[in-house]
């Protein structure tokens, strides 16, 4: 195997990973090929196929950086991650509720600096509503008895949620934002 | 170019913000204004754009933060020193690096303000910071976040006020000058933040004000940040048919804020957890304070619940755990906060003070009654004739009034969010008054309390341009100077000293007055220092008048002045005969300069200490 010329470089190796972890658990095809490519365990030897057309982009890759942003967060508001990381097992509920106020409190704070959420519908749930033809889909969606044709009526049961505004913190060039929460070293 | 916006900008103890009138938009007392989202790091290579800048500096170590880390909108290298939240974050792990109250410190006149003696507690190898530079470095921030949103627009073709606390006596307001013209501002205006909730009160009106107050009313404005407390008294007055407020009096500088009351009820709840067998390290401690003042606010704004929840987080990673869990109750707010800071207290009630120790020096002169409405009675108390001589309030005060009877209350401070402790305040006035059979006073309502002073800046910015209603009222002092008085010497006493009034209550803006009569001789090259007393109940005293006696209460002493005469083409030891003259600038600071014969003025310095004493 050649050495490539241009290695990728940490960002682009990490976005690789995850795109290839969801690849692989997605895509049986992609996956046989990872089994069957000379760096992952080699089975049998692979068919040589005849090369693709490459096929017109239909899925966007989205970048980690602002998931970590939020992460970085969700961990420092919220200590999201140590709640998570724990074993509920062996503590009683009421401990449990006190670390979970800690948890809301900071949850709600990320919310309510970084993102500028309402309902997708204004009226109450359990009340009848109406779709007209040409709805948003992406917004309502449709459960149950989808027959027929619009006007839609039924029962709202959840409003839905809308982000009007993200705010997110902006980062210093060289930042590295797969730190979720530095290690704290007394001194 | 003309200005485009009107600026004031709100330089807190706690925190700092900016906000604006855009002149073009607005038109006599309908103004188009904002809040400037300050930007700001919250944490290392991250910049958030917040409508507050905490008043913190963070003097990081070198190895502590990853190069590029400190980077902001307009520094991509940072600044070396940190401000804004993410200095107060790390600083409260971390307090020998933390510069903090800097503003508090900038009018402490038992230190030099201008040596590098912040953080106090540092040690060695840490660089200090003077509170000048601090406060330079607060304003030069908020410099730059405005050229940064509005490159159209600069900062410094814009007019721009600062504010400051009514109490900052003319050393104090000169430093905030001086931070201003170091932080790059060409011509800050000076305006005092009681004067400042007011505008803003005015401006939230929509005119709708001059039905809420009438010629007569006398507005007391209680206004309690987070470190200081700072009362007013504005008298209404009527002028050719226009309702005229003016300021006839200032209180005293009293350092307790709301940061004191966090800070109470946290070491309350500490002792609590400390006697179940927890102790609370700083960090921990930290937390504890911001969920005392969350289920503070909660228990003080909803009368039904009685006890609130607060988890002190665990430092390691084991939250369930490690997290310690307690409560605030009604009983202990209403104890350590409703009747610890706002007793229900006689009006004859004032404040307790004990003699310090003598080597308590260092630390801020903190207020050693922690009783607002104590200090609030002692200062009603010293101004119950602050508006006797006023045009159109002849005859309201009687000789019987132990105190001014005010009859409106506008209060200010993220304090009163709890309409608890305004109705308090407000109880307790009107008890004052009942007892001297007088109308109760009234509140002042549709106050913004956490962003009025930077908004009210702002207002005052765009009335000076003859927008608005002004408020007036001139210097709030009286200011004297000792001489020595011809009296023969008696062992063992001090030679007794007359106060010679050198700048008289109420000095316009811009207005300038000459020393009658009397002649100093200063000798070129040596400075020559005078002592210095301000009064803030003596209206009455002329430019030159001379006291021989004062009450104990009404003459306060002040940082003792200094001229001094640079050689300039003359030969040292030559003495020059000079008359003093006071001069109110239009920047809202007040000047003496000695002016000798020939026209040559030398300004007389306020802050002296660094050259006397080093």
């Amino acid at each position: 195997m050649s050495t490539p010329t241009q290695l990728p470089s940490f960002w682009s190796r990490l976005s690789l990973a995850f795109g290839t972890f969801f690849k692989t658990v997605g895509d049986a095809e992609f996956a046989a090929r990872v089994r069957d490519d000379q760096v992952g365990p080699v089975a049998a030897p692979a068919p040589v196929a005849p090369a693709p057309a490459p096929a017109p982009v239909l899925l966007r890759e989205t970048t980690p950086e602002a998931a970590l942003q939020l992460l970085t967060l969700l961990q420092r508001e919220a200590r999201l991650i140590d709640f998570v990381h724990e074993n509920l097992a062996s503590y009683a509920d009421a401990d449990i509720g006190a670390a979970a106020r800690v948890v809301h409190e900071g949850c709600a704070r990320v919310l309510k600096d970084h993102f500028t959420i309402q309902p997708v519908r204004s009226e109450a749930e359990g009340a009848r509503v109406t779709l007209e033809d040409g709805f948003d889909a992406a917004s309502v969606r449709l459960t149950g008895n989808v027959v027929g044709k619009a006007p839609f009526k039924g029962t709202l049961s959840h409003r839905g949620w809308k982000a009007i505004d993200v705010r997110l913190p902006q980062l210093a060039k060289e930042h590295d934002a797969s730190v979720l929460a530095p290690a704290e070293v007394e001194l | 170019m003309s200005a485009r916006y009107a600026i004031g900008i709100d330089l807190g103890t706690t925190h700092s913000a900016l906000s604006y009138v855009d002149l073009e938009a607005s038109e006599g007392e309908q103004t188009a204004h904002g809040v400037l989202p300050v930007p700001q790091l919250t944490a290392p290579g991250t910049v958030e754009a917040l409508p507050l800048l905490p008043s913190f500096l963070y003097l990081p170590h070198p190895d502590e933060l990853a190069p590029g880390e400190l980077a902001l909108p307009w520094a991509t290298d940072g600044e070396g020193a940190i401000a804004g939240e993410m200095a107060r974050s790390r600083g409260a792990t971390t307090p020998i690096r933390l510069v903090s109250s800097a503003k508090s410190w900038l009018c402490h006149p038992g230190v030099d303000r201008r040596a590098a003696i912040l953080p106090a507690d540092a040690p060695e190898e840490v660089t200090r910071v003077s509170p000048l530079e601090a406060s330079t470095r607060y304003l030069a921030h908020l410099r730059q976040a405005w050229d940064h949103a509005h490159p159209e627009a600069p900062f410094d073709q814009q007019q721009v006020t600062v504010t400051i606390p009514a109490s900052f006596d003319p050393g104090a307001r000169e430093l905030t000058a001086e931070a201003a013209r170091n932080a790059g501002y060409a011509s800050a205006t000076l305006l005092e933040e009681p004067q400042a909730a007011l505008y803003s009160w005015i401006q939230g009106s929509n005119g709708a004000w001059r039905k809420q107050v009438k010629a007569g009313d006398i507005v007391l404005v209680v206004d309690v940040g987070g470190g200081t407390s700072d009362f007013s008294l504005i008298a209404i007055l009527e002028r050719d048919g226009k309702l005229e407020p003016h300021r006839v009096a200032v209180g005293d500088h009293i350092l307790l804020g709301g940061d004191n009351m966090d800070l109470a009820l946290a070491h309350l709840v500490a002792r609590k957890v400390a006697a179940n067998g927890t102790g609370l390290d700083a960090w921990q401690m930290r937390s504890l304070t911001y969920g005392c003042r969350a289920a503070k606010e909660h228990l003080l704004a909803d009368a039904t619940a009685t006890t609130w929840p607060i988890v002190v987080p665990s430092r390691g990673s084991k939250l369930i755990g490690g997290s310690i869990r307690t409560e605030l109750t009604r009983d202990e707010v209403t104890a350590f906060i409703t009747d610890g800071f706002f007793p229900r207290v006689e009006a004859s009630a004032r404040p307790a003070t004990r003699a310090r120790a003598g080597l308590t020096q260092l630390g801020l002169p903190y207020a050693q009654d922690a009783a607002i409405t104590r200090h609030l009675a002692s200062f009603l108390a010293r101004q119950a004739g602050a508006t006797a001589q006023l045009e159109g309030f002849e005859g309201r005060v009687s000789a019987d009034h132990g105190f001014l009877h005010p009859s409106a209350v506008l209060f200010n401070g993220g304090v009163f969010k709890s309409a608890i402790l305004a109705q308090r305040v407000m109880d307790t006035i009107n008890d004052w008054l009942y007892m001297e059979g007088a109308e109760g006073a009234r509140m002042l309502e549709g106050a913004d309390l956490d962003l009025a002073v930077a908004r009210g800046a702002a207002y005052y910015s765009y009335a000076r341009r003859g927008g608005g209603v002004r408020i007036r009222g001139g210097t709030a002092r009286s200011y004297y100077v000792g001489v020595e008085s011809s009296m023969p010497a008696i062992p063992g006493m001090e030679p007794p000293i007359q106060a010679l009034c050198v700048a008289p209550f109420g000095m316009e803006e811009g207005s300038e007055l000459e020393l009658p009569g009397q002649e100093f001789g200063l000798v070129v090259g040596e400075p020559v220092h005078f002592r210095f007393f301000g009064s803030t109940t003596r209206r009455q005293d002329a430019i030159g008048e001379v006291l021989d006696f004062w009450g104990p209460d009404e003459l306060h002493e002040q940082n003792e002045i200094q001229a001094t005469l640079p050689l300039e083409g003359r030969s040292p030891g030559e003495v020059v005969q000079v008359k003093l003259h006071a001069l109110a600038t239009e920047a809202g600071t007040l000047e003496l300069a000695a002016v000798a014969r020939d026209g040559q003025r030398w300004k007389v310095e306020f802050d002296v200490r660094s050259t006397s004493e080093q």
